[in-house]
């Protein structure tokens, strides 16, 4: 893809074309990341949105409507609003790190995405560390919630951020063992091979590739990475690190205007990133469920979505759990869990009966 | 200057200022965010040497788990600054002669006949090497006793360290989550059968007590 770029642009710069060429990588490098951060930061902006509508039909309710059609101008005004806000730093704040902490929180949501592969061959990075990468970024937003909670000097702050990065640290853990048996069966840590190998087998053949996506010989480990993967973004059921009953706001409560939109982002990013994630591994990312329909980028786009209505219906859904309650299943469920069927499919994979050849 | 060259000083310069910082960083938690940022630096610096794998790995378990966990013990701490200079000046001596020993060793390591950077085999691999492979190549053939070793010690060294902080106390309360998530109905609520209509209360009984009615 990259050939046809260039030429498009030598073409289009005739005589010019001397003088991008020395940062000819720099701009293609740059032209990838807008090409993928810009729908990211669309999808999130509107989001909250979709939240709203979702939640409020499922309580009978309308939900925005004001703003433009349909209120589909609700979260330009939302933004609007934020960024004209004062962003109040406290007098007793450490400030450096009181600023630093929202940009800590987005950075890693939206640099996790150099590694997410959208078709064949559609990827910014395609390296054969992409589940390390991916799990070695994801474990950095710990910080911006843990920096911003100590930031702030407040205890309502703080106590928020030991929720979190007590929550987070935990869940990690269980995420990253579930994929373990995911690389175990795919052979590879590289994206693109973990999805190409959910397109082999006896079903796919027979034309019916869901039912040879991962999702199904690994249901329990595609529970725990779903499961793990709403708790790692701090959502409800699992939302005690800002619990509004409990301690207002969490680590986010003495920030204001864009500081404060940035956290919100932060967590949509990330919602948008694990129901990523959750697609390549377990549901074949943009593979076509059935043998008739092409494998595409819609695919992909569509089982994301699917999983962020998940995100929303657990919302509407489920009261929040205690935070003892939330340790137990991280710790006393989810990890023997994972270790159990790591054994298991390893006793698998070494019998006759193995499907993965 | 060649780009990379560029790179690497920028990155060793950062490294460098930040491994200061975290000895001369008046506030701990302001230590140990500068310790983080060492971290970060060096992994970029092996991923410069084209050692991603071992890049990320420090990054996920140095950066994403311990230091996290380093800074969440430090922050609850109430560290008294002022106190822990006290007897700064009676421990340097000690302190460097630890730095001396250190930069010998690694003077050692660095310019000896043996082991020069210079001495060690070049590195020109083909573009699609992939050093995961290689490296898990290596642990699980020709290194895999060692690698099993080092695991169960470092399990064993899990365990120990939870028996040894584990302190069972027989008159602590504490919520059994399994029983509380096995209650069913009958255990907690008590059917009563009642009259569905009842007898209107008289009406001195109501007058004796408006302000209350009201307040409702």
């Amino acid at each position: 893809m990259e050939a046809q770029f260039l030429q498009f642009f030598q073409s289009l710069l005739g005589a010019q074309w001397p003088l991008v060429e020395p940062i000819w990588p720099l701009v293609w490098a740059i032209l990838q990341i807008v090409s993928i951060l810009a729908p990211v930061v669309a999808a999130v902006a509107y989001l909250p949105y979709f939240e709203r509508k979702v939640i409020a039909y499922m309580h009978v309710r309308i939900g925005p409507n004001r703003v433009g059609p349909a209120g589909l101008l609700q979260p330009i005004a939302d933004a609007l609003k934020l960024l004209f806000k004062e962003v109040i730093i406290p007098t007793k704040a450490s400030k450096g790190l009181y600023i630093l902490g929202p940009i800590m929180g987005l950075a890693p949501a939206l640099v996790a995405w150099a590694v997410i592969p959208f078709d064949t061959g559609l990827v910014m990075a395609d390296i054969d560390a992409g589940v390390l990468y991916l799990l070695a970024i994801s474990s950095l937003g710990v910080y911006g919630i843990i920096i911003s909670g100590w930031a702030s000097n407040s205890k309502y702050a703080f106590l928020g951020a030991m929720r979190a990065t007590a929550q987070m640290v935990s869940y990690e853990i269980s995420m990253g063992m579930a994929l373990i048996v995911v690389l175990m069966v795919s052979n590879s840590l590289n994206l693109s091979a973990i999805v190409a190998g959910q397109g082999r087998g006896m079903f796919a053949d027979m034309g019916l590739g869901f039912l040879s996506w991962n999702w199904l010989p690994l249901l329990p480990m595609f529970m725990v990475f779903l499961i793990s993967g709403v708790a790692e973004t701090n959502r409800a059921p699992f939302d005690v690190v800002e619990g509004e009953s409990e301690i207002v706001a969490g680590h986010m409560v003495e920030y204001s205007g864009m500081a404060f939109a940035l956290f919100f982002l932060a967590e949509y990013a990330n919602m948008i990133l694990i129901s990523a994630a959750v697609s390549i591994f377990f549901l074949g990312g943009w593979l076509s469920p059935v043998g008739f329909l092409p494998d595409g980028i819609w695919w992909l786009i569509a089982k994301i979505s699917v999983i962020l209505f998940l995100f929303l219906w657990f919302r509407a859904s489920f009261p929040r759990y205690r935070y003892d309650q939330i340790m137990r299943l991280g710790w006393k469920v989810f990890l023997p869990l994972c270790f159990l069927w790591i054994v298991v499919i390893g006793t698998w994979m070494l019998t006759p009966l193995s499907i993965w050849k | 200057m060649e780009f990379k060259t560029f790179v690497f000083y920028v990155l060793a310069a950062m490294l460098l200022f930040s491994a200061l910082r975290v000895i001369t960083a008046k506030n701990p938690v302001h230590a140990v965010l500068f310790l983080v940022l060492a971290f970060f630096s060096a992994a970029s610096l092996w991923m410069l040497l084209q050692a991603e794998f071992l890049a990320i790995v420090l990054i996920m378990v140095y950066v994403g788990a311990v230091m996290v966990l380093f800074l969440f013990v430090v922050m609850m701490l109430d560290i008294d600054v002022e106190r822990l200079r006290h007897r700064f000046w009676s421990y340097l001596p000690l302190g460097a002669m630890v730095g001396l020993l250190i930069a010998v060793q690694m003077a050692l390591v660095l310019s000896g006949k043996y082991f020069s950077a210079e001495a060690l085999p070049g590195h020109s691999m083909p573009a699609d090497y992939s050093n995961i492979k290689e490296l898990a190549r290596l642990l699980f053939t020709e290194y895999v006793y060692p690698f099993e070793l080092a695991s169960v010690i470092l399990l064993v060294g899990l365990i120990a360290a939870v028996m040894l902080t584990l302190r069972g106390r027989k008159d602590s309360k504490y919520q059994k989550p399994a029983e509380q998530v096995a209650v069913k109905r009958n255990d907690r609520v008590r059917m009563v059968s009642m009259a569905s209509v009842v007898d209107e209360p008289s009406v001195d009984s109501a007058a004796t007590a408006p302000e209350k009615r009201e307040g409702q």
